[in-house]
């Protein structure tokens, strides 16, 4: 046992080590490579922190509905206000990366449908990616789902365009976009050109007439009115429903006499509940503010708004859109950086992919080892590998033929729902909830649908299952 | 998964192998069948699951009698309130 233990220590630090050396070796080769390496590190306290505290978004809603447990929707409220309080500094010293997306039902939609994805596949895009780290080869398959649908999504021409609406495809066209994008081909560039860019981009800020980069808009638009009430309320039909009760009866044991008091009670008792999850919360929204920040610093140092332009300053031309731009959001995010790495193998099997939106005009395909926001999902893997390893819990796990398939379906599903809502439940909705976009809490909701749905479906599935195993103990 | 009585009230679940919510979910179902007093052990090796599998029992004030974890895989034995 203690050889074991002794055994997995040695292997987190042998992820530390290569972690530090990829970036003093990068670092002493060329500095910019410090631009990647920040997205690196943080990538790997987001994945420390995301396994110390079993931060899942799909179970925020999930649990909720399938076992009544408030565990999860409160940490995410908490890293939320928490990360948009760190923001609103950032946004109000005029540093923030951020770039609010168009608000339309679309959001509830994609939501919905990355939603039921997230419960069939046990979890969504950022546990899914921590769970790997842990050795599950289920959450493995479930990244290589949402990776490959997306990349096939993103460029699906041909029948689909047959599903196009003809006011998409003129709006697409009157874009006028560059000829190598063909923005009147495939149902992605059509959808997003054609229909998504023609809705308007809100912040509450903005809808009180104030500006996002403001102290008022930061602090009152976008965090009070846009987080902290919201989440408060949130928070409070959740108590209301699933904690209140059980609360009250054990009170009730040494206080038959209840009011407001107790209540009050109740409700900071459920949110302290889980500590690991409320400390992972805290961190969480701690550092995905501060990455903003420091990226924005060295944008500003380097004399750049891409890390395109340092890629291709470092020779690395292949894969950059017609804007010289790759995929750099300067904060947290997940399901894009899973389709490039695919959209970048796609591409050299002979696929032409450069001619859509999605890779071709925005985010591009560069090579995986020099992908910033790839670095940030292969250390967040890693962190949360060493999070794991140094609490014994780290266990490789084969799927069994029940769950690859639940994996397959799932991931699927989150990774059509992530294109369709712009992001996942990160860069759709925690990182836009945060920074007062009013269509993170549009892909919340449908989230929360979706999970229901899905909750729905899990329950019908094991209780025929339990039948079986119930009968043959005859209870 | 693996549901069994091991004698008289003494259930166990074998949900090794499962990631969430399903660990979760049986533990509920198995809860929801045993009488008042009995114990059940459950097997997985999906940690987040005991995270809420714990809170469950907090609310439902069903008791964790012991929790044992060895390489990865979690045995806890619940009491049902």
């Amino acid at each position: 046992m203690e050889a074991e233990l002794r055994k997995k220590r040695i292997w987190a630090f042998v992820i530390v080590a290569f972690l530090a050396m990829v970036s003093i070796g990068t670092y002493a080769y060329n500095e910019y490579y410090i631009y990647l390496s920040v997205y690196l590190w943080f990538g790997f306290i987001y994945g420390m922190c995301l396994q110390y505290g079993r931060f899942c978004f799909s179970s925020a809603f999930r649990d909720l509905f399938a076992v009544g447990v408030p565990r999860m929707a409160v940490g995410v409220m908490v890293a939320t206000v928490l990360f948009a309080l760190v923001s609103a500094f950032v946004s109000a010293t005029g540093l923030s990366t951020f770039h609010a997306a168009p608000t339309s039902v679309h959001a509830v939609i994609a939501g919905f449908i990355f939603g039921v994805g997230m419960v069939f596949a046990g979890g969504c895009a950022s546990g899914s990616l921590y769970k790997t780290g842990e050795g599950n080869g289920v959450a493995l398959l479930v990244i290589l789902s949402i990776s490959v649908t997306q990349a096939w999504f993103a460029d699906v021409a041909g029948w689909a365009n047959k599903l196009v609406p003809d006011s998409w495809h003129q709006s697409a066209i009157a874009k006028g976009l560059p000829e190598t994008i063909n923005a009147g081909d495939g149902w992605v560039d059509q959808y997003l050109a054609g229909y998504v860019w023609d809705q308007p981009v809100m912040t509450y800020a903005n809808m009180m007439g104030q500006s996002n980069d403001s102290i008022a808009g930061a602090f009152f638009g976008n965090v009070l009115v846009g987080v902290i009430i919201p989440a408060a309320l949130l928070l409070l039909g959740v108590y209301i429903i699933w904690s209140r009760r059980g609360f009250l009866n054990k009170r009730k044991k040494t206080n038959p006499q209840l009011g407001f008091k107790d209540d009050w009670a109740g409700y900071w008792s459920m949110i302290l509940a889980s500590k690991r999850t409320a400390i992972a919360g805290l961190i969480l929204g701690i550092f995905c503010g501060l990455q903003m920040f420091v990226t924005q610093g060295l944008r500003v140092k380097f004399g750049v708004q891409n890390a395109g332009t340092l890629l291709e300053r470092m020779g690395h031309d292949f894969g950059i859109s017609v804007n010289g731009t790759v995929f750099d959001p300067g904060y947290w995010y997940v399901t894009t950086q899973e389709a490039q790495w695919v959209g970048w193998v796609f591409n050299k099997m002979g696929a032409e992919n450069m001619d859509n939106i999605y890779f071709g005009f925005v985010n591009g395909i560069p090579n995986p080892a020099i992908n910033p926001a790839d670095w940030m999902s292969l250390a967040l893997i890693g962190g949360a590998a060493v999070m794991a390893l140094l609490n014994n819990e780290f266990k490789f796990k084969k799927p069994t033929l029940e769950l690859a398939t639940w994996a397959i379906i799932g991931g699927a599903l989150m990774g059509i729902g992530s294109r369709l809502g712009l992001g996942c439940n990160v860069g759709a909705f925690f990182v836009r909830v945060s920074q007062g976009d009013v269509s993170g809490w549009l892909f919340g909701l449908g989230m929360i649908g979706g999970a229901y749905i899905g909750v729905k479906f899990f329950n019908w599935w094991t209780e025929r299952r339990m039948a079986k195993e119930f009968e043959t103990c005859d209870i | 998964m693996k549901f069994e009585k091991v004698s008289d009230g003494q259930y166990l679940l074998d949900v090794g192998g499962y990631v969430c919510p399903h660990p979760q979910i049986y533990t509920k179902k198995a809860l929801s069948k045993i009488n008042s007093g009995d114990h059940l052990k459950v097997i997985f090796d999906n940690p987040s699951s005991g995270e809420s599998i714990a809170t469950m029992c907090d609310n439902t004030g069903d008791e964790i009698v012991s929790r044992d974890q060895e390489s990865g895989k979690f045995i806890w034995d619940i009491e049902k309130a």
